[in-house]
């Protein structure tokens, strides 16, 4: 900055020259907050507008949590049969249409314990379709089967149906559902 | 004239342009590429030209599509039946967006038995791998956007499989689906992913894809027993360049020639067999599914359904990192040596085994074998011929076959399920006990029936099944075991 060519400002080169060449005695440490304060001035910039951006992309991170549902009278489900059961989620709301609705199986056993299965397939999610006569789940994707229990008949599942919660209140089955089952995070 | 030519001479004084841009369209390129070879060269501008389309038809659709679980599909409807030239937009966006896969991989393949890749075009080929990771990512999540129940269903795959990412499975699942199911706001997401972000980070790859190519320029056509050498290679290249011919107008007609072609070609498909989809409803309850992923995924579906259980992690997480690792390894692995395929065999070999490996397993993916055949059970019948003359247990016993849902496995004549054996006849190759044994105990990918079946449906299952032979052949016999020392039973016959 100490020859003609580089001075920035629009001077005649002569009179003023001296005065805009030569730094001021206190310039240093000033340039230094000047250009620190720019630093913490767009760092404050940035993080005013990243964190909800940041917020917004992450919040589905934040668990909601599953809710009980009724799944239907006690009396509804015959012994020693698999049904249907259609269920809106609890956690989903107006926008989601038709793929609110989801279906889980209701098994009752002997002795009025319920097995309620999730339809994902635990091998890639795929929905599993129940074959009354068989006893057995079959999967349309990659060839997994599985039992009337859940467990694994054949293909590649690796573990058996995914299972919710369920608990009996006033003869009512209540089930506990709400996110996608997947490996990490069953039923 | 003097006014035009006035007009003319002050933007170019003013923006510069005979310095950049004409300076750019006019730069030298080996004078051979200008000639015949020229052709080998086209690849890329048809994938760049069908990338184009692609823009300028999806923001046609924007305006029409709803991206919500709720109206996604309506809105699909509507463009079909309703907008005018909505039906043929969606289809040109399909075959363009199949177009653009084709042509990236017919490119990438091209530059890598030309040797294009070599010193000093890394990096060239780096933004390369780039595009093609962008280009599959825009193809899957626009797949997902004709939002039907296969694309509902292949959501949920995409999420199970992230799901199986070590640790942080649920956070990744939560993340793809913009939630904890599949949803309004997985649409959401998977739009703002196919509109905005993957095309703007697709053009900035390309605009350095392309700075690459003006900058250390297109490589000459490989020419056996001329290995690239680094210390030299730069030299040659310029005394080339000196002979070298401008791109414009020299070669860049048959890249027009060629995207005109591509064009006109994906437009007439689009016209003869129309738009894809959207097939059955986005309804979670409908779940005689079938679902499939478009053509260009078929291979990774079929990996999913062939790989050994315990191999799954490493094929649906790791594989996928590896590929892209192997890709991006190449310059580094042959950065320099022979350009020609005719002294490359091992990279002949490597091109034709990924082509054959992916072609096969495309085409089992296309044909998915191992998967049931949902219907089967109730909507192919058993072939009238099989139970003339048989007897009322084997009648009984082709009953129980259908009502078992075993046919979703098991063909009959040719029909049915293609999991398991087409039991056409098996009578000629298992004997009674064989039958029995299997159809109770299951085993190599059967499930057992002894829980489901009455000892009565068993008998009558298996004088059916035994009697599945060709006419005049003898039932298979059981073979004689060995004798065991002090033991006197022999085989029976049943």
């Amino acid at each position: 900055m100490n020859n003609e060519k580089d001075c920035p400002c629009q001077c005649d080169g002569k009179t003023t020259i001296a005065a805009a060449v030569t730094p001021p005695v206190e310039s240093p440490g000033r340039r230094r907050l000047l250009a620190w304060g720019t630093v913490i001035l767009g760092g404050v910039a940035a993080s005013a507008a990243g964190v909800p951006i940041l917020g917004f992309l992450l919040a589905p991170l934040a668990n909601k949590a599953n809710s009980w549902i009724a799944a239907g009278k006690i009396s509804d489900f015959e012994v020693g049969k698999t049904h249907k059961v259609e269920f809106v989620n609890p956690l989903a709301d107006a926008n989601d249409g038709e793929t609110a609705k989801t279906i889980m199986y209701v098994r009752r056993n002997e002795g009025d314990t319920f097995n309620i299965f999730a339809v994902n397939c635990t091998h890639l999610g795929c929905p599993v379709s129940w074959f009354a006569n068989a006893g057995l789940f079959m999967c349309p994707c990659h060839g997994g089967v599985y039992y009337e229990d859940g467990s694994v008949a054949a293909g590649p599942p690796p573990r058996e149906l995914f299972q919710y919660p369920h608990k009996i209140e006033n003869e009512t089955l209540m089930v506990e559902v709400g996110h996608l089952p997947t490996l990490q995070q069953p039923a | 004239m003097s006014i035009i030519k006035s007009i003319i001479g002050w933007i170019d004084n003013r923006m510069q342009l005979s310095d950049s841009v004409v300076s750019v369209a006019r730069h030298p390129i080996p004078a051979e590429v200008a000639q015949k070879k020229g052709w080998w060269y086209v690849f890329g501008s048809v994938t760049m030209t069908f990338f184009m389309l692609q823009v300028v038809t999806g923001i046609c659709l924007a305006m029409v599509y709803e991206p919500t679980a709720d109206a996604a599909y309506s809105s699909l409807q509507t463009l079909n039946y309703q907008t005018p030239f909505g039906w043929l937009i969606r289809a040109i966006h399909y075959y363009a967006a199949t177009g653009m896969v084709v042509m990236i991989v017919v490119h990438m393949t091209q530059v890598f038995l030309m040797g294009a890749y070599k010193y000093p075009r890394e990096v060239t080929w780096f933004f390369g791998v780039g595009l093609l990771g962008l280009t599959l990512a825009l193809a899957f999540s626009g797949q997902v956007l004709r939002f039907d129940s296969s694309s509902y269903w292949g959501v949920g795959v995409l999420a199970s499989a992230a799901g199986r990412a070590p640790a942080v499975g649920p956070e990744v699942v939560h993340t793809v689906l913009g939630g904890q199911y599949i949803g309004e706001s997985t649409v959401g997401r998977f739009f703002a992913v196919h509109v905005f972000i993957l095309p703007a980070l697709l053009v900035t790859l390309l605009a350095g894809h392309l700075y690459m190519v003006i900058k250390r320029g297109i490589s000459e056509p490989p020419k056996p027993e001329q290995p690239v050498d680094p210390a030299t290679y730069d030299e040659q290249y310029e005394e080339l360049l000196k002979k070298g011919v401008p791109f414009f107008p020299h070669a860049i007609y048959r890249d027009g020639i060629a995207c005109a072609i591509a064009v006109i070609v994906v437009v007439a498909l689009a016209v003869i067999f129309g738009p894809k989809g959207p097939d059955a409803f986005p309804d979670p309850t409908i779940i005689g599914a079938d679902p499939r992923p478009d053509w260009y995924f078929l291979p990774m579906f079929a990996l999913a359904a062939l790989c050994p259980p315990s191999l799954e992690f490493a094929f649906i997480i790791v594989a996928p990192v590896i590929a892209i690792g192997v890709l991006l390894a190449v310059p580094f692995l042959s950065g320099s040596g022979e350009r020609s395929a005719s002294r490359r065999p091992v990279a002949v070999m490597f091109v034709t085994v990924t082509y054959i490996v992916f072609a096969v397993l495309g085409w089992y993916g296309a044909t998915s074998p191992w998967s049931p055949q949902m219907d089967a059970w109730s909507g192919d019948p058993v072939p009238v011929e099989m139970v003339k003359h048989s007897s009322p247990l084997e009648l009984q016993g082709a009953v129980t076959f259908q009502l078992q849902a075993c046919r979703n496995c098991h063909a009959l004549d040719g029909v049915g399920g293609k999991r398991g054996p087409d039991l056409t006849y098996v009578g000629s190759r298992k004997n009674r006990p064989e039958l029995i044994r299997q159809v109770v105990q299951g085993g190599g990918y059967m499930p057992a029936y002894g829980q489901q079946l009455s000892a009565a449906e068993i008998d009558a299952l298996v004088a059916f099944l035994a009697a599945r032979r060709p006419a005049g052949e003898p039932e298979a016999k059981l073979p004689v075991a060995p004798p065991i020392k002090g033991d006197s039973i022999k085989g029976r016959a049943p």
